[in-house]
């Protein structure tokens, strides 16, 4: 129930933070209960941007409805796709051919370093800092321009299909990728000079929207946000799909729970995807880019579900089939709606200007969360 | 104690600071790494495969591939593409099957590749095109197909 703005009995001065707040990132609605500068509640409401994609899905085919799922999770709609892909493919039954695995591994993993570069921009611009963003996207416009020539598009790419991938690889794509990585390994220190050494952006960060691993895990946080207090949660050891079991990486935890905590995540999991992708850009094998499907795909009776592990945690796909060319349901398990419900307990306590910091480290992309 | 751990702080305080001054007073001297595109002055140099709009090409003598038989209109998730057909009279007096109008309309587009992807002719293909913006919706709604355009030889 919406409380009414104002001030109520205690006192408490109750506020909107959005639908129109730039530190939203989106049309995020928050209504919070204010003591003094303390928060006291914070009450998430979405609707906003809800597009009703799960819905629309029904009346697509299963060879239509994955582009919709770039639009939820922008910043990384390759690893969308991808799920779209794998619980199609798991109804399908079909055999991935080895290229299109390893092109798919790789696309993910810039992916996550893209969306994380954009994160530490945005979130130092949240709390102050304006300069970081140039820097960031400096290095994410190497990564867009790999993508635009390979998968023709820069953010909404709909390159990863049921069966394989769109195109085959751009023939520049392995050297881009490579100088990409020379650059972002020689560049990655000043991310740390300018904003994790800062003195200003650790008094704001360290402490602040602590939470412990037992309620990260009861609110079902994912991602960065719930490896930041200490839960060993990546889809990509637990129940590692494509290449994944067959590759050497850190699964990146911190114990601190706090903004800090989870802004270490991120920044040590951009080297870990870096990692990742050396140990394949050389060995992308020759061969198929789709395995043979039929013109018109028919999954049968059943309910098919897969995850994977996107930029801000688990996203679950999960298909009720029964035997036609479009889905009878289709449900999202999207990771920043689990990980925005976890809000009000990092935030109760802290200040109002801590709420930047909270909401900045918890990744929040609207779209996700509304769908 | 108390002194000695101000002055520190004060310490690590001013030299992070620093840290991060000298990279900026670093980019600042160093200009030649300049990354800013002048976009309407310059136009950018987009990729081959970027996916800006449908268009159907035409040879010289106004020739396309489009045989109208709608596998694009079925594969459009939006509701894009809109064919038209008509029946023609060809040179052995037969009739046949040809498209009319092919419609196209831009505003519902989300530039998926899947039309293209699904076209067994190869008669559309995605330009590289991207300033779409207009003053009147209606402008949106296009027709692909060039006025008085014919199938060519030998596209079944």
């Amino acid at each position: 129930m919406l409380e009414e703005l104002g001030t109520n009995d205690q006192g408490d001065m109750i506020i909107n933070v959005g639908p129109q707040h730039p530190s939203t990132h989106g049309v995020l609605h928050l209504v919070i209960t204010l003591h003094g500068e303390t928060v006291k509640k914070v009450e998430p409401h979405l609707g906003y941007i809800h597009r009703s994609i799960e819905k629309m899905s029904e009346s697509l085919s299963y060879r239509q409805f994955s582009y919709v799922t770039s639009r939820m999770d922008y910043l990384s709609s390759h690893i969308n796709n991808h799920a779209c892909a794998l619980a199609v493919e798991k109804g399908l039954q079909l055999e991935i051919p080895g290229r299109a695995q390893y092109i798919r591994v790789i696309l993910d993993e810039l992916t996550r370093i893209a969306s994380h570069q954009l994160w530490w921009g945005a979130l130092a611009m949240d709390l102050g800092a304006f300069t970081p963003f140039f820097y960031s996207f400096r290095e994410r416009e190497m990564i867009n321009e790999v993508m635009e020539e390979t998968c023709g598009a820069r953010l909404t790419m709909n390159y990863i299909v049921p069966g394989g991938v769109m195109f085959d690889l751009h023939p520049d794509f392995q050297k881009k990728v490579k100088l990409f990585l020379a650059e972002f390994k020689s560049k990655i220190h000043e991310y740390n000079e300018l904003v994790t050494g800062n003195v200003i952006f650790q008094n704001r960060t360290k402490g602040v929207g602590y939470i412990s691993k037992e309620n990260a895990i009861s609110y079902g946080m994912t991602g960065p946000s719930g490896r930041g207090s200490g839960f060993k949660c990546d889809v990509r050891k637990l129940h590692p799909y494509e290449l994944y079991d067959q590759l050497k990486f850190e699964e990146i935890t911190e114990e601190g729970g706090d903004a800090f905590a989870r802004y270490m995540v991120r920044i040590r999991e951009m080297e870990q995807s870096m990692n990742i992708i050396e140990q394949l850009i050389d060995n992308i094998p020759e061969g198929d880019i789709q395995a043979k499907t039929k013109a018109v795909l028919k999954l049968p009776k059943g309910d098919f579900y897969s995850r994977v592990e996107t930029a801000r945690g688990e996203l679950g796909v999960y298909i009720i089939s029964e035997g036609g060319t479009t889905p009878y349901r289709i449900k999202y398990r999207s990771p920043g709606f689990s990980n925005l419900s976890a809000l009000n307990d990092m935030a109760v306590g802290g200040k109002l200007g801590d709420l930047m910091a909270t909401m900045g480290t918890l990744d929040l992309v609207i779209p996700d969360i509304d769908r | 104690m108390f002194l000695k751990e101000y002055f520190k702080t004060v310490y690590q305080t001013i030299s992070s600071l620093l840290t991060g001054m000298r990279l900026t007073g670093y980019y600042f001297t160093h200009t030649k790494e300049i990354i800013t595109q002048q976009y309407p002055e310059t136009k950018p140099a987009l990729a081959e495969r970027f996916r800006g709009e449908v268009i159907m090409p035409h040879n010289e003598t106004n020739e396309h591939r489009c045989t109208g038989c709608t596998a694009c209109e079925l594969a459009c998730p939006n509701g894009t593409i809109k064919i038209v057909t008509k029946n023609e009279i060809n040179a052995e007096g037969k009739k046949k099957k040809a498209i009319d109008t092919f419609v196209y309309r831009l505003e519902l587009c989300t530039m998926c590749n899947l039309c293209v992807q699904a076209c067994p002719s190869d008669a559309i293909i995605m330009s590289n095109a991207f300033e779409h913006s207009v003053y009147d919706r209606r402008l949106l709604t296009k027709v692909l197909n060039k006025p008085g355009s014919k199938i060519m030889e030998g596209v079944e």
